[in-house]
C-alpha cells in the first residue's frame, strides 16, 4: 500500500482499536464503579452503614421482618430469633439471629444482606452488625448475632417511599474460606 | 467463474501477465483460504452463514417438532439416558444454540461479512478493503468460533447432560460453576471471544475503508446508504462488542481463576452481568437490523425508479437508532428490581427508538409513492420486510412500558416481538440481499416465478409460525420450557404447522438457486434491474472483475457519476 493512504489508514484503524481497548477497560471498570454506585444510592436495596443512631424519632411506624436463608454449601442452621419488629422510624432497633454449627469441625461463614423492597435499601442503616465480619462456629457451637440497626428519618421526605409500611431485612450466609478464594464452587 | 480480463480492452494471452499484478487470479485453494480479495472473503461470509443458517433452523424445526403437542415425545430419542430430565435440559440447550447460532453465526456474517464486504468497497468505488489480510483473518476467526460452539453443543456442561443449556443471554448462575461446572460453557466462551475478535476487526476494517477510499468527490453525504448503514454498524460493534468481551472474560475468570467478578457469596453481583450484557446486547440488535436497512432502502429505491425520499434523513436516522441504541439497555431488565424512577427513563428512551424508525419506515413508503414500482422478486421481499419490521416494531412498543412488560417479561409475546424484528426482519432483509444481488454475484439470473413462490411460502410460515406466539404470550405462556399446561395447545400446533410450511419455502430457495446455477444458467447483464439501479455495482460487469476500478471513478467535478 502506498504510503500517504497507508499511514492514514494505520492511522483510523489505531483509533478504532483505542476505542476498543478503551470499552474493554471500561466494562472492567464498571465492576468497582456499581459497586460504589450502590453503595452511595442504596441501588437495589443495598443497605447503608451509618455511625450513630438517629438523630430523631418520628411518629411513623414502620415493621421491619427478619428472613435468614444458608447458602447449600455450608452445614449451618440460620435463623431470626423474632419475626419481626415494629418500631418508629428513627428508633434504633436491635435484632437476634441464631446460627449453629452442625458439623464437627470449626466453619467460618460471612453474611450477605438485602432489603425488600428495593427501594428502601438507601433508608435502612445499620450501625453494628454480623455481617460486617466474617463469622467463625466451633463444632457444635451456635451463636446469637446482634445487628443494630434504624429506618432514617429522610425516608418520610421521599414521596416514593410513602407505601412502605413494612420492610424485609434478608440474610444469606455464604461459607468463606480464609484463603480469600472462593469457597462456593460449582454443588456436587 | 470466469473472472478474467473480460473488462479489459486488450486480451492477453492466458499467461502470466505479472506485470499487470490487477490480472493475477490466484486459484483453487489457495484462493479461498489464502483470500484478501474482499468478493472471495464475502462469498466465504456467505457461504459460512447458509451453513449455519440451516445448522440453526434444522435446531428450531426439533424445538416446534417438540412443542407442536404438550408433553415430551420427541426429543427424549434425541440424548443418551433418553429420560425426560435430559430432555428438558437438551431442549434448553437447542434454544441456546439456536439464538446464538442465528445472531453470531448466520445474520451476522451474511449481512456484515457477506453483503458488506462484497459491495461496500465497491459502491465507494474502493479497489478492495483498507486491510485486506485483516479480512481474511476475520473470517477464519469466525470458522474457528463456529468450531467451537459446535464442540461446545456436544461437551458435558451440567453434569454427564451435554452442551451449556442457560440461554443465549448466558446469565449467572446459570452460566458460573453454580450451574453449568462443565466445560462447554467455557468452550462456548471461548467461540464467542474468537466471533468477538473476528466482527471488532471487520467493523475497524470497514470504518477504516469507509472513512479514507472512497472515489474521489464522493464526500459521506454522497455515500449510498448501504455503506452508511455498514458505517454505523461498525461503530456500533467497535463500542459494544468489547463490552460482551469484558463481561464473558470475568465469567471465564469467575469459572477458572477464583474470581468473583459475580458470585454474590464474594461479594459479586450477578446483576452486573446483567448490565454488561445488554450495554451489548441491546446495540447487537442494532447491529443485526442497520444493514438490512440499507440494503431495503438501495432495493426499494431501485424497483420504484425514484431516488430514496429523504436520503439525509435517513442517513442520519441510521445514526440516532445507533446511538440511542446504547442508552437503552436496561429495558430487557425491567423485572430485577430496578426504581421506578429509572424504570421511567429506561421507558421513555426506548420509546424514543420509534422515531428514527419511523423516519425509515415512512421514507421508504414515501419513496414507492408515485414510484413506478416494479414488482421483482428482491422488491416483494423488501415490501414483505417493512411490513413485517413494522410489526415487530409495534410489539416492540408495547413490551418497552415497564408495566406492562412486568407481565410479559419472559413470554412467547417477546418471543414472537424479536422474531418478528429479528427472523423476520433481518432474515427478510438478507433475502432481498440475495435476490438483489445475486446476478451481481454469480453472473447469472434466477427464475422469478421460483423466487416469488419462496417468498409466498416463506411469508405464510413464519407468519404462522410466530403470529400466534403473541396469543400464547397474552395468555402467560413462559418461554424456554419444553412442556406446557393444555391450554397452549391450540396455537402451538398452529405454530409449528407454520414451521413445516416455512421449511417448504427454504426447499423452493434451494431449487431456485439449484436452478439457477445448473438449469437455467442464464447470463445476467451488468444492470439487470433498469434505470433504477444506480449504485456503482451495476456499472461493472456481473459477475464483477476479480480486481475493479484500476481507475477510480470519480464523483467530483468532471465526473461521469452522481446518485442524488
Amino acid at each position: 500500500m502506498a504510503g500517504a493512504a497507508g499511514s492514514k489508514n494505520r492511522r483510523t484503524a489505531s483509533i478504532a482499536a483505542g476505542v476498543v481497548a478503551l470499552m474493554v477497560g471500561l466494562s472492567f471498570a464498571a465492576v468497582p464503579a456499581y459497586r460504589a454506585f450502590c453503595q452511595i444510592t442504596g441501588f437495589d436495596g443495598t443497605t447503608q452503614r451509618a455511625e450513630k443512631a438517629a438523630d430523631r424519632v418520628l411518629e411513623r411506624k414502620i415493621t421491619v421482618r427478619f428472613d435468614a436463608t444458608v447458602n447449600e454449601g455450608l452445614d449451618w442452621t440460620f435463623k431470626p430469633e423474632q419475626v419481626d419488629q415494629v418500631l418508629h422510624v428513627g428508633e434504633t432497633g436491635l435484632a437476634f439471629f441464631s446460627a449453629r454449627n452442625l458439623t464437627d469441625r470449626a466453619v467460618t461463614g460471612r453474611a450477605t444482606f438485602n432489603v425488600q423492597p428495593a427501594k428502601a435499601g438507601i433508608y435502612f442503616k445499620k450501625i453494628e452488625c454480623f455481617c460486617f465480619t466474617e463469622q467463625t462456629l466451633k463444632p457444635g457451637e451456635t451463636a446469637s448475632m446482634p445487628v443494630t440497626y434504624f429506618v432514617d428519618p429522610e425516608i418520610a421526605s421521599d414521596p416514593n417511599l410513602d407505601d412502605v409500611q413494612t420492610i424485609t431485612l434478608a440474610y444469606t450466609f455464604f461459607p468463606w474460606d480464609d484463603g480469600g478464594g472462593a469457597a462456593v464452587k460449582g454443588v456436587e | 467463474m470466469a473472472h478474467d480480463h473480460s473488462h479489459a480492452g486488450h486480451d492477453h494471452a492466458h499467461g502470466h501477465s505479472h506485470d499487470h499484478s490487477h490480472d493475477h487470479t490466484p486459484k483453487g485453494l489457495a484462493r479461498w483460504l489464502f483470500s484478501t480479495n474482499h468478493k472471495d472473503i464475502g462469498t466465504l461470509y456467505l457461504i459460512f452463514a447458509i451453513c449455519a443458517g440451516i445448522f440453526g433452523g434444522a435446531l428450531s424445526g426439533l424445538m416446534r417438532a417438540e412443542l407442536a403437542e404438550p408433553g415430551i415425545q420427541i426429543l427424549t430419542a434425541f440424548v443418551a439416558s433418553g429420560s425426560e430430565a435430559e430432555a428438558e435440559n437438551f431442549y434448553n440447550v437447542l434454544i441456546t444454540y439456536h439464538g446464538l447460532i442465528m445472531i453470531f453465526f448466520m445474520v451476522m456474517p451474511a449481512l456484515i461479512g457477506g453483503f458488506g464486504n462484497w459491495f461496500v468497497p465497491i459502491m465507494i468505488g474502493a479497489p478492495d478493503m483498507a486491510f485486506p489480510r485483516m479480512n481474511n483473518i476475520s473470517f477464519w476467526l469466525y470458522v474457528a468460533a463456529g468450531i467451537l460452539a459446535t464442540m461446545s453443543m456436544f461437551a458435558p456442561g451440567y453434569g454427564q447432560y451435554l452442551g451449556f443449556a442457560g440461554g443465549w443471554v448466558l446469565y449467572p448462575p446459570l452460566s458460573s460453576n453454580t450451574g453449568h461446572p462443565g466445560p462447554a460453557m467455557d468452550l462456548l466462551i471461548l467461540s464467542i471471544h474468537l466471533a468477538g475478535a473476528s466482527s471488532i476487526l471487520g467493523a475497524i476494517n470497514f470504518i477504516t475503508t469507509i472513512f479514507n477510499m472512497r472515489a474521489p468527490g464522493m464526500t459521506l453525504h454522497k455515500m449510498p446508504l448501504f455503506a452508511w448503514s455498514v458505517l454505523v454498524t461498525a461503530f456500533l460493534l467497535v463500542l459494544s462488542l468489547p463490552v460482551l468481551a469484558g463481561a464473558i472474560t470475568m465469567l471465564l475468570t469467575d469459572r477458572n481463576f477464583n474470581t468473583a467478578f459475580f458470585n454474590p457469596a464474594e461479594g459479586g453481583d450477578p446483576l452486573l452481568f446483567q448490565h454488561l450484557f445488554w450495554f451489548f446486547g441491546h446495540p447487537e440488535v442494532y447491529i443485526l437490523i442497520l444493514p438490512g436497512f440499507g440494503v431495503i432502502s438501495h432495493i426499494v429505491s431501485t424497483f420504484s425508479k425514484k431516488p430514496i425520499f429523504g436520503y439525509l434523513g435517513m442517513a442520519y436516522a441510521m445514526v440516532a437508532i445507533g446511538f440511542v441504541g446504547f442508552i437503552v439497555w436496561a429495558h430487557h431488565m425491567y423485572t430485577v428490581g430496578l426504581t421506578v424512577n429509572m424504570k421511567a427513563y429506561f421507558v421513555a428512551a426506548t420509546m424514543v427508538i420509534a422515531v428514527p424508525t419511523g423516519i425509515k419506515i415512512f421514507s421508504w413508503i414515501a419513496t414507492m409513492w408515485g414510484g413506478s414500482i416494479e414488482f421483482r422478486t428482491p422488491m416483494i421481499w423488501a415490501i414483505g420486510f417493512i411490513f413485517l419490521f413494522t410489526l415487530g416494531g409495534v410489539t416492540g412498543v408495547v413490551l418497552a412500558n415497564a408495566g406492562i412488560d412486568h407481565y410479559m417479561h419472559d413470554t412467547y409475546y417477546v418471543v414472537a416481538h424479536f422474531h418478528y424484528t429479528m427472523s423476520l426482519g433481518a432474515v427478510w432483509s438478507i433475502f432481498a440481499a440475495w435476490y438483489y444481488w445475486f446476478p451481481k454475484m454469480t453472473g447469472k439470473m434466477y427464475r422469478e416465478w421460483l423466487g416469488n413462490l419462496h417468498f409466498v411460502f416463506m411469508f405464510v410460515g413464519v407468519n404462522l409460525v410466530f403470529f400466534p406466539q403473541h396469543f400464547l404470550g397474552l395468555q402467560g405462556m413462559p418461554r424456554r420450557y419444553i412442556d406446557y399446561p393444555e391450554a397452549y395447545a391450540h396455537w402451538n400446533m398452529v405454530s409449528s404447522i407454520g414451521y413445516a410450511v416455512t421449511l417448504v419455502g427454504m426447499i423452493v430457495f434451494a431449487i431456485c438457486m439449484f436452478d439457477a446455477f445448473f438449469v437455467y444458467r442464464k447470463k445476467a447483464a451488468s444492470n439487470p434491474w433498469g434505470e433504477g439501479a444506480t449504485t456503482l455495482e451495476w456499472t461493472l460487469p456481473s459477475p464483477p472483475p476479480f480486481h475493479q476500478f484500476n481507475e477510480l471513478p470519480r464523483f467530483d467535478k468532471g465526473g461521469a457519476h452522481a446518485f442524488h
